[in-house]
């Protein structure tokens, strides 16, 4: 399943990006793909753990599980200074 | 009205935006850039939003405040983009039929854009900077497996 990444402050500057679309196997959850960005760019898994995470415009749980075409953002309360 | 903008914000234009005959009182908030912060001199703030999300949030919190208070009218807009100190980030109105409601909404408002609304401000100062929360909402728990903290 196709779904948009969203990127915001210091999410944005630790992958270098705003955004981009994911080829997802279906039944990742949100916690799973926070885990995956994390295991694949150490300054995304450096930013605070208490990241937030929207899916289509609303905050969801780590077990939330994603669809097809969805929009999740990623939204770091408070981004490490540098 | 609820938005984020590039533009400059005034109390004026969201007490307008909320003026009503069967409400005869309206209370004004303006958020200002502020310096020092946290003990250093800040020399402007970048401010940055999830636009379509905040919108959204800033409706849920006109909705939450007609909830509890009744008849109320809320406008909100969150500036974005680089802000000197001094000028104003966030400006809110609340209309109400008597001024004790439109006081305790409009506070309601400004707590509640901390907590749920998606922006973030980078303080900039002579020597470095640094991006600042936001405080987090309650409503869900922060997706935290512990991360490394560099």
């Amino acid at each position: 399943m196709r779904v948009r990444l969203r990127y915001f402050a210091g999410a944005r500057e630790a992958m270098g990006r705003a955004e981009e679309t994911r080829d997802l196997p279906a039944g990742t959850t949100v916690g799973a793909l926070l885990g995956q960005l994390r295991a694949e760019e150490p300054r995304f898994a450096r930013l605070p753990a208490d990241m937030m995470v929207s899916v289509n415009f609303e905050y969801r749980a780590p077990d939330h599980l994603l669809a097809e075409g969805d929009e999740v953002a990623f939204i770091p309360p408070v981004s490490g200074g540098r | 009205m609820f938005e984020i903008t590039r533009e400059v914000l005034t109390a004026d234009q969201v007490a307008e935006a909320v003026r009503a005959p069967d409400c005869g009182g309206v209370v004004t908030f303006l958020g200002t850039v502020r310096s020092p912060s946290r003990g250093r001199t800040v020399l402007y703030l970048e401010y940055e939003a999830y636009p379509e999300m905040a919108v959204r949030k800033m409706q849920q919190i006109a909705e939450e405040i007609r909830e509890r208070w009744g008849i109320t009218r809320v406008a909100i807009r969150h500036r974005v983009g680089r802000l000197e100190v001094g000028e104003a980030s966030v400006a809110i109105a609340v209309a109400a039929p008597h001024r004790r409601e439109a006081f305790e909404a409009c506070e309601y408002a400004i707590a509640r854009l901390k907590r749920i609304v998606p922006v973030w401000k980078k303080e900039v100062w002579a020597d470095g900077e640094e991006w600042i929360g936001w405080e987090g909402t309650e409503e869900v728990q922060p997706v935290g497996a512990p991360a490394a903290r560099a």
